[in-house]
């Protein structure tokens, strides 16, 4: 399962990759040479910095899921929180442009907000499954309806619009970066390098994977079951929050159709990188590779008219599929 | 035996007190889609304002309001408008013409007045009054102002919504409306009604074409996402974007001469009031009320774009 393994049966069979762990790189980088042979513009500086920051969103909330599946668990409020959170952080931001005036104070305010309200969010449903002892599927079935719920009533059905002079000053945080690279680019690398370290290097990443594995076990290793699970809500929480800071700028608007599936998304891409469903192992790196697989389907799609439009989903499916089934029959040879 | 009496009595007396409401009272129900995207939010908001209005202004009218969010919640709702509320008429814009088509007939035929809006159901004459948008006449209106905008041709991209039959009528009549006038349509792909999924469809047309000369985005909110990938390719001033709907920002813009935005085409969420007049009508007044009303797609411009604008609803 270690990149040993790969190593020690490689000189035997001569040059043969081990697709547990290489399989969503080799599908990654077939994505690519498919995408460069079929539009020369799939390269550009401008296309690979749009599907790089569109996948900052999924990304960043992805990096959080992989610690709540390695540890056992799964949110499927996500998408729905990150609705609800831009609606909130719309509202006060706009209700602050009378007294504080247009500027980085009232921004600096409304991502404190998101921060906030992020991590009340993962608290909340992370108290609900450790404290209440409901199973994680039950209560973020439950939030996911009262998240999306509450931006539809708060929006009263519509859209809930940044006030123009705040979403000027606040557009470059989507639109502009440092050296080429977009700030949304630059969020996501960070909380994927700083997630790989947690958890390779840290004992909370070891606790999550050792909860995943065996909940009983971990208990009687003297790991604090519930308070590294409710850990695990509350940082997919502030992730969430921190994805909505990068979101909200883009189209300065949010309402109920805000951020739809996006917990299936980053769920997909997280099992696509080689982390197990069940919990016990996960691979902050993979999730990445999966998030950019995922996003690199739709632009193919969109540059080169391959397929009916309609069966966009179905080619998704496909590769999605394809994918873990790679990783799975090495596994099932052992 | 005194128990059952004394119940007996109480069901004869709500009985009566049922009759006497009746006699006096109208009870009108609507039932509509809940406000899950801007169309349908406007819907909601204009269904609202026209209930408002009208139970100031007939006394003897009531109104029962409920939203669903998928179409068997619709259906449930439907049955306990009947089974609680004693309706005598019903409004019903459904969810999905198939699911609503039995639940509706069930109505008309314990002798309501029903009126359908929008969504035909999948059997005809069981309405007595239809009220409904023309996505024909939406796809034709946008694309004459393609041709009128572009008489030497050019080229475009489109937008499409989610796949139904809604998109597909309005891409086809689009098609006729521009067939032979030198107009090509260089990309078709679906952005779902949705601002996101039409930013990211839109910027991946600006990656891959390097020529666009106008965009048909086919819905207001598309156009969003559209104006700022746009905006973000820096090429504003190669294109320009036709949207749909009438949402009141897209409105403000043809108001004001903005030039990315010339025109906008109306399919207005507003109908629901319309079908809900007309169905109180039949009740205050002795006119006739059944039959069709199509309500046609008109092109807003700036010179008429001050009747369109609604700065209260909220879209």
């Amino acid at each position: 399962m270690t990149v040993d393994s790969a190593t020690s049966t490689a000189p035997r069979q001569g040059f043969r990759i081990d697709f547990h762990i290489w399989g969503p790189v080799v599908a990654l980088l077939a994505l690519i040479a498919l995408g460069a042979f079929l539009n020369s513009n799939f390269l550009s500086y401008g296309n690979v910095t749009n599907v790089l920051a569109r996948s900052a969103f999924i990304g960043i909330i992805a990096v959080g899921m992989t610690f709540v599946i390695t540890s056992g668990g799964l949110d499927l409020s996500v998408g729905s929180m990150a609705a609800f959170i831009a609606g909130v952080m719309i509202m006060i931001m706009n209700g602050l442009v009378p007294s504080m005036g247009v500027g980085w104070g009232v921004i600096l305010v409304g991502m404190l907000v998101a921060i906030v309200v992020g991590f009340a969010a993962g608290l909340v449903n992370g108290l609900l499954i450790t404290q209440a002892r409901i199973e994680a599927f039950i209560v973020t079935l439950g939030t996911m309806g009262i998240f999306r719920s509450l931006i539809t009533w708060l929006a009263n059905g519509g859209t809930l619009s940044l006030d123009y002079g705040v979403r000027e000053v606040y557009r470059p945080v989507y639109y502009d970066g440092l050296l080429g690279v977009a700030w949304p680019i630059i969020v996501f690398a960070a909380v994927a390098i700083l997630g790989e370290i947690i958890m390779r290097k840290t004992p909370f990443g070891r606790h999550c994977a050792a909860i995943g594995s065996n909940e009983q076990v971990a208990l009687y290793s003297a790991v604090h079951v519930n308070r590294v699970r409710l850990m695990t809500y509350i940082l997919l929480g502030i992730l969430v929050g921190i994805a909505t800071i990068m979101y909200v700028p883009r189209l300065g608007s949010a309402s109920s159709s805000t951020g739809v599936l996006w917990e299936l998304e980053a769920i997909a891409a997280v099992i696509i990188g080689g982390t197990v469903l069940k919990g016990g192992f996960g691979r902050v790196w993979g999730t990445v590779v999966g998030v950019l697989i995922l996003s690199l389907i739709g632009n193919i799609l969109n540059l080169a008219n391959l397929v009916s439009p309609y069966l966009n989903g179905a080619i998704q499916g496909v590769i999605i599929i394809l994918a873990v089934v790679l990783q799975r029959q090495k596994k099932m040879e052992r | 035996m005194k128990l059952s009496a004394l119940a007996g009595a109480l069901a004869l007396g709500i009985a009566f007190a049922g009759s006497a409401l009746a006699q006096d009272t109208k009870v009108i129900g609507v039932s509509i889609p809940a406000a899950t995207h801007g169309w349908a939010g406007g819907m909601n908001f204009h269904a609202q304002q026209t209930i408002k209005a009208l139970e100031e202004r007939y006394e003897n009218l009531d109104f029962v309001l409920s939203t669903a969010s998928d179409p068997g919640q619709q259906v449930s709702d439907i049955e306990d408008m009947m089974a609680t509320r004693n309706i005598d008429a019903l409004v019903v814009l459904p969810f999905e013409s198939e699911p609503l088509t039995g639940p509706v007939q069930r109505v008309k035929e314990a002798g309501k007045f029903v009126t359908v809006v929008d969504r035909g159901l999948s059997q005809e004459n069981i309405e007595d009054l239809y009220v409904a948008g023309d996505n024909t006449a939406f796809g034709r209106v946008s694309g004459e102002f393609f041709k009128q905008q572009m008489p030497n041709g050019g080229k475009i991209v489109v937008l499409r919504g989610i796949p139904t039959t809604i998109d597909n009528e309005r891409v086809e009549a689009f098609q006729q409306a521009i067939e032979g006038s030198g107009i090509e349509i260089i990309d078709m792909e679906h952005g779902n009604w949705n601002r996101d999924d039409a930013f990211e469809v839109m910027q991946d047309f600006l990656s891959k074409h390097a020529e666009i000369n106008a965009v048909w985005a086919s819905d207001d909110d598309m156009a969003v996402g559209v104006l700022e990938a746009i905006n973000q390719a820096n090429r504003q001033d190669q294109m320009w974007v036709l949207g749909g709907a009438g949402m009141k920002e897209m409105i403000k813009r043809v108001m004001d001469g903005d030039k990315i935005i010339p025109a906008d085409v109306t399919y207005p969420p507003a109908m629901i009031g319309t079908a809900i007049e007309l169905t109180a009508l039949r009740f205050t007044s002795s006119m006739p009320m059944s039959g069709r009303f199509i309500i046609s797609s008109e092109l807003i411009t700036k010179d008429n774009a001050e009747k369109f604008y609604y700065p209260d609803s909220p879209f």
